[in-house]
């Protein structure tokens, strides 16, 4: 007797031996399966709406997250990769109050200074003026009947501040050195306190007044990268508030440089700008990579996840139905099977590959419209489309899940139908 | 060297297997009432037989062909095919006959309206093993042989029903079976085509093929070299 291996079920005395090669496999199972879908391609697209539709929603609603996720991480990317900022350290000061004072100081030509490093772009000075009394108005009388609305911040900074913060000037212009080293009485306003001055245009010279002293507003800013606090503010030359209002030292100082030079600038700036006492400066400086594109996560909407699988399910139940429909039709087809040799599993599987080829090709496709959609509804809104491939990959696979899964009934059935009852139908 | 597709009996030149060997076989269907289509049947059909079973409607000339085809099983009574005991065999294994040593003949033709003519006769032997080089030359050569090499590519929706009936006989002798049962082949065709059917059994069978054909048309089962009548569920040769 041959030691060679028959099929488990298959005794080698009942029926000899096929080679491996000549069996029934699953690309036989297959080619069948494949058969019978194709040749009913109206049937097909009725079977496979409700995969499309589900696959394509979760997708897209995956999609859409991750899309949203990385244009928040982009923006914040852009913006806090490039913004160092030096401040003078502080010290606590005892008792109750715990209050703090500075323990170092920024030299006024520290600009000059940063901007000779390898990596500043740009660095400006700017200090927040703390004037608690003082009164900031559009007009020159102050009319005490009213009640003063609460001021506009003040500030004051060097020309460079608007590069440095990546400003966007909407109406005249910035201020420049020769404003700042005159100290003439010129502003540049924030567009919120614009507003709240009743200031929309600068050609007609308009000016405000700190503390009933007239300045010329020179241009209105409506956007920054960094410092968004500034869209508030009344903002001066640094020489101006020195000699108006007695600013001592500057605040800080705020640099745009380039991305990636963070941690190398961290070093070099205290000893720049204070090389007798570097440890008295502080400096915030991006990291090698921000850490804030990986704190934006992808918010999906949970509804709409809910919805796509709702939608899959019925795709799944649409899948069953139909497969159980075509088990029906073909009962007469299945008695012939048998009756030439397929066993119950043959016929099974049968059914089987046919509902996972049609969640497969409900995956595939859903997939694809799903990516379309979100790539589509992306360049309509000038966005940057993010699809995760393993999200794209992972819809296809859930198509085929749901094919396997709608498929065990049918095939189930397929399966028990006796060959003999089958085989009593005609056609 | 390719394997041989049927299993030929082992030789013995004195008492040949036969075929097929029924002994004593009832089968009865529970009831109420409880119906004995076939009641203690013996029959024996050597190789290279041409047999045909006869009997009115209800006679149980199904039921014999069901139980020859191994698509049901005796309730009382043995049956040996190629002079394996089929009742001792697994669900798996009488498949694994049926693919190899049988082939079937329906009086409903039983093709697949979606697939080609070539498709349809390519089936069985999709199960039954054989090497896969060699199924289209046998489903053309089946073809071939039943005189339908000019529609090969066809749906059966597009032939008349002799000629579905030829693909028929194409598709059960394509897999080289030992035995072809036939269940009432010419009962859907007319005069002709029926003439057409029977000579192409009779060429089958001079070419060694055993055939067992149930009919309850006369002229028929005369074409057959044996008869046998089923009378109410019993069984006596002619
Ligand atoms: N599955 C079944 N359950 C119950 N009774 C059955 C079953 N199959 C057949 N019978 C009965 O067995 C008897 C023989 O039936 P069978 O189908 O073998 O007759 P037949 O000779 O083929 O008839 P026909 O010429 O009409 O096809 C009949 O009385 C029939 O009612
Ligand atoms: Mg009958």
């Amino acid at each position: 007797m041959r030691l060679r291996r028959a099929p488990a079920a298959v005794r080698p005395e009942v029926v000899e031996k096929v080679p491996a090669a000549d069996r029934f496999t699953l690309a036989d199972l297959l080619g069948e399966a494949t058969a019978d879908i194709g040749s009913r391609p109206g049937r097909l697209v009725t079977t496979i709406v409700g995969t499309v539709l589900g696959v394509a929603a979760l997708i897209a609603t995956i999609g859409f997250a991750q899309t949203a996720a990385g244009q928040i991480a982009r923006q914040f990317d852009a913006a806090a990769a490039t913004s160092l900022v030096v401040t003078p350290s502080t010290a606590q000061t005892g008792g109750a109050s715990g209050s703090s004072v500075a323990t170092g100081v920024l030299p006024w030509d520290a600009v000059d200074r940063m901007e000779r490093l390898a990596g500043v772009d740009s660095a400006a000075l700017l200090a927040e003026l703390s004037l608690p009394d003082a009164t900031v108005t559009a007009v020159a009388v102050n009319d005490p009947s009213q009640a003063p609305p609460a001021p506009p911040a003040l500030y004051a900074a060097s020309a460079e501040l608007l590069d440095a913060v990546g400003g966007h000037v909407a109406t005249g212009r910035f201020f420049d050195a020769g404003h700042d080293a005159r100290a003439d009485r010129v502003v540049v306003l924030g567009s919120r306190a614009a507003d709240r001055l009743g200031i929309e245009r600068v050609d007609n010279q308009p000016s405000i007044f700190v503390d009933g002293i007239a300045y010329a507003v020179l241009g209105v800013v409506d956007r920054t990268d960094v410092r968004g606090e500034l869209l508030d503010a009344v903002i001066m030359p640094t020489g101006t508030a020195r000699a108006d209002v007695g600013l001592a030292t500057p605040g800080d100082l705020q640099a745009r440089i380039a991305v990636g030079a963070g941690p190398q600038l961290s070093e070099q700036a205290p000893l720049t700008l204070a090389p007798d006492e570097p440890g008295s400066l502080q400096v915030q400086a991006p990291s090698a990579r921000s850490q804030l594109g990986q704190a934006v996560q992808a918010d999906v909407n949970g509804v709409f996840v809910i919805l796509s699988v709702i939608v899959l399910l019925a795709g799944g139940v649409g899948i069953t139905s139909v497969t159980m429909l075509s088990v029906v039709e073909r009962t007469g087809e299945i008695g012939l099977r048998r009756a030439v040799g397929a066993t119950a599993r043959q016929i099974a599987g049968q059914f089987v590959a046919e509902s996972v080829v049609i969640g497969l090709l409900g995956g595939l496709i859903g997939a694809a419209v799903g990516v379309l959609g979100v790539v589509a509804i992306s360049v309509a809104r000038d966005w940057a489309p993010v699809v995760d491939p393993w999200v794209a990959l992972g819809g296809i696979a859930v198509g085929a899940v749901l094919g396997l899964l709608a498929g065990g009934l049918p095939a189930r059935r397929a399966a028990r139908i006796e060959p003999v009852e089958a085989l009593r139908g005609g056609t | 060297m390719t394997a041989p597709t049927t299993v030929s009996a082992p030789e013995d030149v004195e008492a040949p297997v036969p075929a097929i060997e029924l002994r004593d076989v009832t089968r009865s269907f529970p009831g109420p009432p409880e119906v004995q289509a076939l009641k203690g049947v013996n029959l024996t059909v050597p190789d290279g037989d041409y047999l045909s079973i006869i009997g009115p409607s209800g006679s149980g000339k199904s039921t014999m062909l069901n139980l020859l085809g191994l698509l049901d099983r005796p309730t009382v009574g043995e049956y040996r095919l190629g002079g394996v005991l089929t009742s001792t065999l697994t669900e798996d294994e009488r498949a694994a006959l049926r693919a190899r040593q049988l082939g079937f003949v329906f009086q409903a033709f039983h093709l697949m309206s979606r697939r080609s003519v070539l498709d349809n006769v390519m089936l069985p032997m999709l199960y039954a093993g054989t090497p896969r080089a060699e199924r289209e030359p046998r489903a053309r050569e089946a073809l071939q042989r039943v005189g339908l090499s000019h529609r090969m590519g066809f749906l059966p929706g597009r032939l008349s029903g002799g000629e579905r009936q030829r693909v028929a006989v194409a598709r059960a002798v394509a897999t080289r079976p030992r035995v072809l049962l036939a269940d009432e082949p010419t009962g859907n065709l007319d005069q002709t085509t029926t003439g057409e059917i029977m000579a192409l059994f009779e060429e089958l069978h001079a070419d060694g093929l055993t055939l067992v054909l149930i009919t309850h048309d006369g002229g028929v089962a005369r074409r057959a070299h044996r008869r046998i009548r089923l009378t109410d569920g019993r069984a006596e040769e002619v």
